[in-house]
């Protein structure tokens, strides 16, 4: 599973003027799909668009399927697909019409008639570009990045401004891309987005990357997930910790309302719930505590993610 | 939404063959300059007025002959204006300002293959107006004199010009501020370069300067071989690749992709 790496970034950085956007950041990302999340503003578009080839480092090295974006920009193009922001259409330009002319532009690409069916786009008929919606308008980037078959595909917020039902038929398209061999990478500032469907996700924060790992591997460092219940007060929580493994803690917080720390899985849940019911206890609003990114990235960094 | 069948998506990336990459591009750029109204209005629709009205009504001084001989050239240099110049300018100033540019730069096409392409589409739209432009002018009772080849070179020479002007107009400047000085650079070029009101007209300092404009010297040209027959306008040829190397080179220089 862990072949080459699809992305190499070491050490990049890269100023405007006096305002530093990305300060020595370093990512790998290997096959699968790598969410980088960070707030706005942290360095993620600029990041983006160094591996895509539109920005030279002001220093530190960038690899994309091992090519150099700028010099080997020509040999790269062709294996990668890119979904700008925003734009990227001509404004009297009909959806259709677009997408086939991109279509045009490689040697294998998709059925685009299929395409235009699985992102609904048919609907847009002979409407040009500037008056489409704003979802239509993301969906068609989205068609254009992957029509060409690309063997890599940066997606930068591929989901802002979509409603919910577009948000996770975008969802499902990233899975089938995953499945069939293409690798993601995608900018997000939604946390539920990185968690559902990344295999790695790359935290930015201030133009660095600050934590690295599956979205698994990231919720489990940092502060431990917690069961709450309430019951009669006054339990014997020595009892309850004797039953429960060995890293775990237990604390009646106030009069009848109690906590349970340490790795919270079903075993955890069915060992509580039964020394409850050994006890006579009826646990009242039990509760499963999941930590998750958002807490993460609030704890490494001290602020709410979406700012 | 529907299902898709695994493998859809399977990795096959490559480039398309450059030759149906350009074409696609050319074929793309020529719809949507034809499509939009605006363009239309200057590239078609004001080069035809002038030439009908100012054939067929005697308002300006058109010197000796047939007003016709000697509005035609004056309009076919406006029409090489109006695509490679004005039309350009505008359209370009916005595929950067919308992305467009962005994208196409990540895609297999490259970028000469862009400008080749824009070019393509320029010519193409130019030899549509001058078919138009020139059916009309003979509907009127235009007769032309003179060396084709030298009426070629100076449309070539001409539309190379105006080209590199225009692309330096849309790479450097915002999109609104392309539009507002394209189009008045048009209306100044289109009164002050003989066009349509004869150079002589103005005082002869005055008109030792705007001699130099590329406009005059298309117009110029044109208009010593269509109308006088005359040999090939050296200086004419001069002034229009002085331009073409300038504004092409400081295009090539200062255009800003994004």
């Amino acid at each position: 599973m862990r072949s080459e790496p699809v992305l190499q970034v070491q050490a990049l950085v890269k100023r405007y003027g006096t305002k530093t956007a990305v300060n020595g950041l370093d990512l790998v990302a290997h096959a699968g799909v790598t969410a980088v999340l960070g707030p706005n503003g942290a360095g993620k578009t600029t990041t983006v668009e160094t591996c895509e080839g539109y920005r030279r480092p002001d220093s530190g090295t960038v690899r994309v399927l091992g090519l150099d974006p700028v010099r080997e920009s020509a040999a790269l193009r062709p294996r990668i697909g890119v979904m700008l922001q925003s734009g990227g259409v001509y404004s009297g330009a009909r959806a259709d019409e677009m997408l086939r002319h991109v279509a045009k532009l490689h040697a294998h690409p998709l059925d685009v008639d299929a395409l235009i069916e699985r992102l609904g786009l048919g609907s847009c008929g002979r409407t040009t570009y500037r008056r489409l919606s704003g979802g239509q308008q993301q969906r068609l980037a989205l068609a254009m990045a992957i029509v060409g078959r690309p063997e890599l595909v940066f997606l930068d917020e591929p989901t802002a401004g979509l409603d919910p039902q577009a948000r996770r038929a975008t969802w499902d398209l990233v899975r089938d891309l995953r499945a069939d061999g293409v690798s993601v990478i995608l900018t997000t500032h939604h946390m539920d987005e990185a968690e559902q469907l990344a295999d790695d996700v790359a935290i930015i924060d201030a133009g660095k990357v600050i934590a690295h790992g599956s979205p698994e591997d990231l919720c489990r460092g940092g502060a431990e997930n917690t069961l709450r219940f309430t019951g009669r007060p006054g339990l014997d929580v020595g009892s309850l910790l004797k039953a429960l493994p060995a890293d775990s803690t237990a604390a009646e917080l106030t009069p009848g309302s109690y906590r349970v720390g340490g790795k919270v899985d079903p075993q955890l849940l069915a060992t509580v719930t039964s020394w409850c019911a050994q006890h006579g206890v009826m646990p009242e609003k039990i509760s499963v505590e999941r930590h998750t990114l958002e807490d993460v990235f609030l704890e490494l960094t001290g602020k709410e993610l979406r700012s | 939404m529907t299902t898709t069948v695994p493998g859809t998506y399977t990795p096959q990336p490559g480039a398309a063959p450059l030759p149906r990459m350009i074409a696609a591009q050319a074929a793309l750029e020529t719809k949507m300059l034809l499509r939009n109204g605006e363009q239309l209005l200057l590239t078609v629709v004001i080069p035809t007025l002038l030439l009908v009205l100012f054939s067929s009504v005697d308002i300006v001084d058109t010197g000796k002959g047939k007003s016709v001989d000697f509005l035609t050239p004056g309009i076919l240099a406006l029409a090489v204006m109006s695509t490679a110049f004005t039309g350009q300018a505008i359209a370009t100033g916005f595929e950067r300002r919308y992305g467009v540019l962005k994208r196409l730069a990540s895609s297999p096409l490259p970028r000469w293959g862009l400008m080749t392409a824009k070019t393509a589409s320029v010519l193409v739209t130019e030899i549509l107006q001058i078919i138009l432009l020139t059916a009309i002018a003979f509907a009127l009772g235009w007769s032309p004199h003179g060396n084709p080849l030298a009426v070629l070179l100076l449309l070539i020479l001409g539309t190379a010009a105006f080209s590199g002007l225009g692309l330096l107009m849309a790479g450097t400047l915002k999109a609104e501020a392309t539009l507002a000085a394209a189009n008045l650079v048009f209306l100044l070029l289109l009164v002050g370069g003989g066009v349509i009101v004869p150079m002589d007209k103005y005082p002869s300092g005055v008109q030792d300067v705007l001699g130099l404009l590329p406009i005059s010297a298309l117009s110029d040209g044109l208009r010593d071989v269509l109308q006088h027959g005359a040999g090939m306008p050296w200086g004419d040829l001069g002034i229009l690749g002085a331009w073409a190397v300038v504004g092409l080179a400081a295009a090539g220089r200062f255009f800003r992709w994004e």
